[in-house]
């Protein structure tokens, strides 16, 4: 019958303390990434804004083609125009 | 009577109900804060398959903007160094770009080892530009080592020369600009027989 009683004191003074905390560890963990899981949230909503602008490479692309296309024309007209080097010695 | 009844088992009992009470609630509230996560990351997994899904032809119009690039950059050497040759080539980069002729042009290993000629100490980038157009300017004609071609103080006149403006020989009078309006010297009216036809001429009879 002692035993029992010791048993129950144990229980209620060593194993519940030590459910409790480490429950309220587990806790605090879960509150803790709660706000790192909010903030790499609006990082990854304001990252995919930032890209926003990269359906305007397509443009540039074709302007770069446009633009060494002309520069293409325009050297060919130089090389027609403009003498070629002499060489050394020549 | 009650204390009695009250045996170790029941203390027991009770003692687990707490401890059961007590992981209810705080796996609760664990339960409410994994679910917040869970939210939240639902939230990032979202924006970052929109960075994904943004980003991806990007790679491929990027390397189309390089080859395109590259091409204009082959052209432009290429000409560059068959008008000019590859050393004064080499002296108009260097010229422009101060410290670029050790890295030498792309397409022509060769340009590293050459002495980059004091182009741009002897003319200034405009002229030495429009020179390069086919003005036939002596440019770097000279040995580098040498004195320099061109008055450097007075300098700027040979850059002046270049362009067809009368201002750099200083005349006496320069042409005054036209007055216009109602009130000007010259009226310029607009005359009836502009976009008519011809007139024609009266035939002339025929020579004996």
């Amino acid at each position: 019958m002692t035993l029992w009683w010791i048993a129950d004191a144990l229980l209620l003074v060593v194993v519940l303390p030590v459910v409790v905390y480490l429950l309220h560890g587990v806790l605090s963990a879960a509150r803790a990434i709660v706000p790192s899981v909010n903030r790499i949230g609006a990082a990854a909503a304001a990252g995919s804004k930032d890209l926003d602008a990269t359906a305007l490479l397509l443009t540039t692309k074709d302007q770069v083609a446009q633009t060494v296309a002309v520069v293409a024309n325009y050297g060919g007209s130089l090389d027609v125009i403009v003498d070629d080097a002499e060489e050394a010695g020549a | 009577m009650i204390v009695e009844a009250i045996g170790p088992g029941t203390g027991m009992i009770v003692v687990m109900t707490l401890i059961v009470l007590a992981l209810v609630a705080y796996l609760l509230l664990v339960i409410v804060q994994l679910k917040r996560i869970t939210d939240g990351l639902d939230r990032a997994i979202a924006g970052v398959g929109e960075i994904i899904q943004k980003s991806a032809p990007v790679n491929e119009v990027v390397d189309d903007i390089n080859r395109n690039l590259d091409a204009g950059v082959d052209l432009l050497e290429g000409l560059l160094v068959k008008k000019a040759g590859l050393v004064d080539s080499v002296g108009l980069v260097e010229g422009l770009y101060p410290g670029a002729a050790a890295a030498g042009l792309r397409n022509f290993p060769e340009s590293t080892r050459i002495e980059a000629p004091r182009i741009a100490e002897v003319y200034t980038k405009g002229t030495l530009t429009l020179a390069r157009l086919g003005r036939e300017a002596p440019i770097a004609m000279a040995n580098p080592a040498g004195p320099v071609l061109r008055n450097v103080e007075y300098g700027s006149l040979a850059a002046r020369e270049l362009y067809s403006s009368v201002r750099h020989t200083n005349p006496e009078k320069l042409p005054r600009s036209p007055v216009i309006g109602t009130d000007s010297p010259v009226q310029y009216e607009q005359r009836d027989d502009i976009g008519q036809p011809r007139k024609r001429l009266p035939a002339r009879p025929a020579s004996p």
